[in-house]
């Protein structure tokens, strides 16, 4: 073959295999509303960033026919680009070939390009769009599973990890997104589950929709297992293109510093918490009058709103925040609060993301539905996670801090760098109704109007307890400050804790109560 | 989610106004077990029911049998007794929960 010649073969193989499964393939793919492999990388990276590997991998099987089947690229775009500039790795199943069905050299792509984000140090996204293993290859299908599933360990805590569910995951599939950091889904495209509908059905009888199943609204709001929804892909590119500006590009860096903002005004910090501690408030807006530019980047939205998580910014620099919202069962801590809480705090922590707390949490969450589901276990968490992380903690008591609640919000008990209390604050064991019923029950019963009495004690309680002095009186609160100086003061507490270093216990790895 | 009115909710150290999630408004009350009343721990059909309304019963006998995830599982009796009630015939399809025999 002449030069020439070569050249026009490459163009020609190339050409053939990025086409991926076909006019036919891909025109099915666009009808159902979805993006092709290589749109979604295109329109997710910067532009003309992305440079494709193993674009020339073939399959190995020979079993079932196989032998004489091409699949194009073995059904997945791997390689690397940049977001705003910065390097990212990437791959995207094409449901175009073969279902985007994961044989043995499909698992090889991936878990090639997820090896070369965690010698390389950058995040690693993964865009899934599958019908599951690649049944002709059998075992050697769930070899790959596999090994996608011990990197993704591998990876955890140290370079970014984020899955984008655009089709069907289903089955052992499933369990690569889970063990990943961040999971996208879009409305009415994504769709998760361990067993479909149909063996839902022939093995208990129940009747249930793929998308009432295991949808994005679903896997968002009730499983919690995704943590942004978005209604259309290009929504989501947009989301992970965010998302990724306030991370490090692995664990041993920090966030770029960017250019600070003040909050937008409209954010009026002092007359956002109303006067009666037992009428709600959104404790969002209380974030977007702290952060930079009022900008709130929120994680998990959908998922159990009794407590907030996501990503903002003070003088420029990333922090995660925590924060307990009244909005929603009073602010209580619960089964889901407690999960969304811990695994954000050990993320922040493993990415050297200084955390800060907004506490307003009038306790957990009582009843049999609670306790049987395993309220303890699940709470214990929470304790965990703030008690075992070493990155900056902040916490700003609001106004209900009180029993256990408060001690697991990110309390001086677990550590805090700083605990600053407003005016509002009360920080004390339960709640004044509660605790005047225990500690005065032989008098109130002895009264003569029990119910006046209640009253009289409880306002007694109140007066004396319900209140930031208490705590301060023993050190456990730093120092009591005005809304107002809420942002200045943490922003120096960031500056300050900028080079903070505790030394841990030397052990393999702790026991979390998973 | 912002148009939802706001309830009361009561907790250990008070009352207060709030929104209420789906989760917590459908979540199940409690029931106390009766050990009486046998119910199925699992959906599937049932294969064939060993017992009748009146008969007296050892506990170990085996009353009925529920086929399901492909294992023929013998609904054995909890206690002695005289069965009162069996709320299945042989071949329906139970729901797990779904009363199946009565033992008094």
């Amino acid at each position: 073959m002449s030069f020439m010649q070569r050249i026009i073969d490459f163009f020609s193989r190339k050409s053939t295999v990025t086409k991926g499964g076909g006019d036919k393939a891909i025109s099915k793919q666009k009808a159902g509303g979805k993006m092709t492999a290589r749109e979604r990388i295109a329109a997710l990276l910067d532009e003309g960033s992305f440079h494709e590997y193993d674009l020339f991998v073939e399959h190995k099987c020979q079993d079932f026919g196989m032998g004489d089947k091409e699949l194009a690229a073995d059904g997945v775009v791997t390689g690397s680009g940049t977001i705003a500039g910065r390097p990212v790795c990437i791959y995207a199943q094409d449901f175009t070939v073969a279902g985007g069905s994961l044989g043995l050299m499909h698992a090889r792509k991936i878990t090639k390009v997820m090896d070369h984000a965690i010698k390389m140090g950058v995040p690693i996204i993964g865009i899934n769009d599958s019908g599951g293993a690649r049944i002709q290859e059998g075992v050697n299908s769930l070899a790959g599973y596999g090994e996608i599933f011990y990197r993704n360990t591998l990876a955890s805590g140290v370079v970014p990890q984020i899955s984008v569910i655009l089709g069907p995951c289903a089955g052992g599939a499933v369990y690569s997104p889970a063990l990943t950091d961040f999971v996208f889904v879009v409305d009415q495209i994504s769709k998760m589950f361990i067993t479909g509908p149909e063996v839902v059905k022939t093995v208990l009888g129940e009747e249930i929709s793929m998308e009432d199943l295991g949808g994005a609204r679903v896997q968002a709001e009730t499983a919690g297992n995704a943590h942004f929804f978005a209604n259309s892909e290009l929504e989501c590119f947009e989301q992970i293109r965010t998302l990724v500006s306030f991370l490090p590009d692995n664990s041993r860096n920090k966030p770029a510093i960017i250019e600070q903002k003040r909050p937008k005004a409209s954010y009026k910090i002092e007359e956002l918490i109303p006067k009666d501690s037992k009428i709600p408030f959104d404790v969002r807006d209380i974030v977007r009058a702290i952060v930079d530019d009022s900008e709130f980047f929120e994680v998990q939205e959908l998922f159990a709103p009794n407590a907030i998580i996501g990503f903002g910014r003070i003088n420029g620099e990333t922090v995660g925040i925590i924060g307990n919202q009244a909005l929603f069962l009073a602010g209580v801590l619960d089964i889901d609060a407690s999960d969304k809480i811990a695994r954000f705090i050990r993320f922040c922590d493993a990415f050297n993301i200084p955390l800060l707390t907004l506490m307003d949490i009038p306790g957990y969450l009582p009843g049999s539905d609670q306790e049987h589901n395993g309220v303890i276990r699940h709470g214990a968490k929470v304790l965990y996670a703030y008690s075992e992380a070493s990155v900056p903690k902040i916490t700003v008591i609001l106004r209900k801090a009180y029993g256990g609640g408060y001690i697991a919000m990110c309390s001086h008990h677990l550590r805090a760098d700083f605990v600053f209390a407003w005016p509002t604050a009360e920080i004390a064991v339960m709640g004044p109704e509660g605790a005047a019923n225990i500690i005065f029950r032989s008098e109130i019963m002895a009264a003569d109007n029990p119910e006046e009495m209640r009253k009289l004690k409880v306002k007694e309680y109140t007066d004396k307890f319900a209140n930031p002095y208490v705590a301060a009186s023993s050190g456990y609160v730093d120092a009591v400050i005005t809304p107002e100086e809420t942002r200045a003061a943490i922003a120096h507490a960031l500056q300050l804790t900028r080079n903070k270093q505790e030394a841990r216990p030397d052990r393999k790895h702790g026991v979390p109560p998973f | 989610m912002s148009e939802q009115q706001f309830c009361e909710i009561a907790l250990e150290g008070g009352t207060y106004e709030t929104r209420l999630t789906k989760k917590f408004t459908q979540r199940k009350p409690y029931e106390k077990d009766d050990p009486r009343v046998i119910k199925a721990l699992i959906p599937g059909v049932i294969a064939e029911i060993d017992t009748q309304v009146g008969k007296a019963v050892k506990k170990g006998d085996t009353l009925m049998i529920l086929e399901a995830m492909k294992m023929l599982n013998r609904i054995k009796a909890p206690q002695d007794g005289t069965v009162k009630a069996i709320g299945v015939a042989g071949g329906d399809k139970v729901t797990k929960g779904q009363v199946l025999i009565e033992i008094e």
